[in-house]
């Protein structure tokens, strides 16, 4: 250790260097992530992530299982929205064999995805409201979370993990008052969103501790290939949804949200916050127009292929998740299990920026960006 | 930009580096590189006006059974179009130029690469484990892979 | 139910009741059980499901600690990998007796999915630590995980501590002050 003054603006400080070890077993990192930090007195010089604490053996299982059985392991990626991790997985394969699902499955995915990011920005927004110290919202989020999980339960029989997006159509057709509770749930979400924009998004604490922390510019997010509310939050219009539209995502009417200058500056933590905030009210109108437009006959397993076998050939297949982008490299040999699965880990890629935006922020505020970038370990370990 | 035309670019300007254009009935055509050649075609990728490939979605490693390979999906924010780069390595000793420099993101993916096939990454800034344990033997994801009996003196398979 | 039964009979009047200490610790400890807060994979965010408003674990004492050496047990939440296994030993023993491990999820009870191919995963968190209580379930609905603390309470209730005392002084493992 050694001893040295540094100049600040409010005065001259004797400080120390020192490497400090946060995890893997800690409160605030969201899991098992082990970060070791240098310090300089108070300030983090450096940040070296330490990943793999919980790796699962995710490819290695792809390769040993049948199509229709690699399905709940997805789910076990980034099991806050399952229902989305699904979604890409199934749709690359029902690309590679040539099935068309029909219209009722497309909305039902699109409604139980819509459903599954307001699930996953509820817990994003509690947990960071929580490392800042609000712990009411924290409540209140996942008080509204389980009517989600509710509705998710009756239909598929799981409450987090679901395997309910099959090759070519659904596990199960919806149960008969889904649409009265999606709108339901629709109203509830609205109604405590904007408690909660109140009661954490503008309380003072909150913005004080969070405007102008981790400010991740955009060429550096592109570079990083960040994407999801990390990149969003940096002011890149960027989604999935709307760059290149899958499913039937052309259909609705919705914006993309990004960073602004309104409160804090472009691509800082409470940007990257709002965007959560903004894009749970845009998947609200998805599942209303959803849920106007969808037929309400149709058998949701009339597509089921005899055996999922796609051709040899390879794809790659993302949808735009929660967190950003999920990605499936798909590589059939004509075999009934895949050669390869290569995933693109939404939450592995945006926590590879974490060293470059926490350099010159106190200690106290590493843990707040670590809370904005909102990673999964399951998705970054796999 | 479509594929077809990204590839006719490419052709012209590395004509000895470019190797195969791999185009299927299903699924995404791909096109087969120089392994030592792939600093020099991503870094032309991404500055080439027209093409700005500044977003690399994934890299992957392979292991094709009779030969390894790393695969390269990119995006251009600007234009929305992809295109995907494959390079193919021996079974001895694979290794190949690190992308590092072009795509930060790369710096991960390559250490996963390395950590899951043994596949070298030359130039780059710290080719180390990253998802096994630093003390960890043999790589994983290679078709041929026996796992480990014990790791420090836990007893691993069931 | 130990000592709390004895209140419904007291003797006569003035509220003098009979009864043994160790059946006093025993319902104090077992209601007043603090947790390492402490998650490692998906049955993690079950868990966190059981904290918050809905499932309230807290109306059963339980409380979080962040340091292993508050804490009366620890939940193994998830999936044990050999990389996590070495601190999951490390924090067990930095926690003070006596202490108890529920295991939570089918992946620390036996490796769960994850059991036949996963090179780098525990099968089973009992390869390392003993447990006490095990909950099965991928994920276990938090109804579940609230009976399996209800387990661990009768368990403590049923504890013999003195005599467990006298048996590891003769043994030289504790040093009992007089
Ligand atoms: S038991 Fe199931 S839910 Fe729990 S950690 Fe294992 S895979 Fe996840």
């Amino acid at each position: 250790m050694e001893r040295k003054f540094i100049e600040y603006d409010f005065g001259r400080v004797d400080s120390e260097r020192m490497r400090l070890n946060v995890g893997p077993q800690h409160p605030s990192t969201h899991g098992v992530l082990r970060l070791e930090i240098e310090l300089e007195g108070e300030i983090v010089t450096d940040v070296i992530p330490h990943i793999g604490y919980l790796h699962r053996c995710f490819e290695k299982y792809c390769e040993q299982m049948q199509y229709p059985q690699v399905i709940p392991y997805i789910d076990r990626l980034d099991y806050i929205a399952s229902m989305n991790n699904e979604w890409p997985f199934v749709m690359g394969v029902e690309k590679m064999m040539n099935i068309q699902v029909p219209e009722r499955v497309e909305y039902i995915r699109v409604i139980f995805a819509e459903l599954n990011r307001i699930a996953n920005h509820q817990i994003a927004v509690a947990t960071f409201g929580m490392d800042a110290g609000a712990f009411t919202p924290f409540l209140y989020l996942f008080r509204d979370r389980e009517m989600i999980l509710n509705l998710f339960e009756h239909t598929s029989g799981a409450r987090l993990l679901y395997n309910y997006f099959w090759v070519g159509g659904l596990a199960h057709d919806v149960p008969p008052n889904f649409k009265d509770t999606a709108l339901n749930i629709i109203k509830t979400v609205r109604a405590t969103n904007e408690e909660v924009m109140r009661l954490l998004m503008g309380n003072k604490i909150f913005v004080e501790r969070t405007v102008k922390v981790g400010i991740l510019p955009a060429d550096v997010a592109i570079n990083f290939a960040c994407s999801g509310p990390v990149l969003r939050g940096s002011g890149v219009e960027w989604d999935l949804r709307k760059a290149q539209p899958y499913s039937i995502y052309d259909r609705f009417d919705f914006n993309v949200c990004v960073g602004s200058n309104e409160i804090g500056v472009i691509g800082d933590s409470w940007n990257r916050n709002i965007v959560r905030m903004n894009e749970m009210e845009q998947s609200c109108r998805i599942i209303e127009q959803a849920i106007a437009q969808m037929p309400n006959e149709g058998d949701v397993r009339e597509k089921f292929p005899k055996k999922v076998r796609p051709p040899k050939g390879e794809i790659y297949c993302s949808a735009e998740n929660p967190k950003g982008e999920l990605g499936f490299y798909l590589v059939a040999d004509g075999g009934n299990k895949p050669f390869r699965l290569k995933s693109r880990p939404t939450s592995f890629v945006n926590l590879a920026v974490l060293p470059e935006i926490c350099k010159g922020y106190m200690v106290a505020d590493l843990i707040l960006i670590l809370g904005s970038i909102d990673i999964v370990l399951g998705e970054v370990d796999r | 930009m479509l594929v077809q035309e990204i590839y006719d670019n490419l052709k012209e300007k590395f004509p000895e580096a470019v190797l195969e254009f791999i185009g299927t009935a299903t699924g995404d055509p791909s096109t087969v590189v120089d392994a030592g050649q792939i600093y020099n075609i991503c870094k032309y990728l991404r500055d080439q006006d027209g093409l700005e490939f500044d977003y690399l979605a994934l890299l992957s490693g392979m292991d094709y059974k009779d030969k390894f390979g790393t695969v390269y999906h990119l995006y251009s924010l600007k234009y929305k179009h992809r295109f995907v780069i494959k390079t193919y390595l021996p079974k001895e000793d694979p290794s190949l130029p690190s992308v590092e420099r072009i795509w930060k993101t790369a710096n991960w993916h390559e250490r996963e690469a390395y950590d899951m096939f043994g596949i070298k990454f030359e130039n780059h800034p710290n080719m180390i484990r990253i998802l096994c344990p630093y003390d960890w033997e043999g790589y994983p994801l290679r078709k041929d892979y026996v796992g480990q009996e014990t790791y420090h003196g836990v007893r691993i398979p069931v | 139910m130990g000592f709390l039964n004895r209140l419904d009979d007291p003797f006569n009047a003035e509220g003098i009741i009979l009864g043994k200490v160790e059946d006093l610790l025993n319902w104090g400890r077992a209601r007043s059980d603090w947790y390492l807060s402490f998650g490692l994979a998906c049955c993690a965010i079950e868990f966190m499901a059981v904290n918050a408003s809905h499932f309230d674990l807290m109306r059963f004492g339980c409380i979080p600690r962040p340091s292993p050496r508050q804490a009366d047990f620890i939940i193994i939440s998830g999936t044990v990998t050999m990389k996590m296994a070495e601190r999951i030993i490390t924090l067990y023993e930095q926690m003070a007796e006596p202490k108890y491990v529920l295991s939570m999820g089918s992946c620390a009870n036996s490796g769960g999915p994850y059991w036949e191919h996963g090179y780098h995963v525990l099968k089973g968190i009992d390869r390392v630590i003993p447990v006490d209580v095990y909950v099965p379930g991928c994920p276990p609905k938090p109804e579940a995980f609230l009976d399996g603390i209800v387990k661990l309470q009768k368990k403590i209730n049923q504890q013999a501590i003195f005599k467990k005392r006298a048996k590891l002084a003769e043994e030289e493992k504790i040093i009992v002050n007089d």
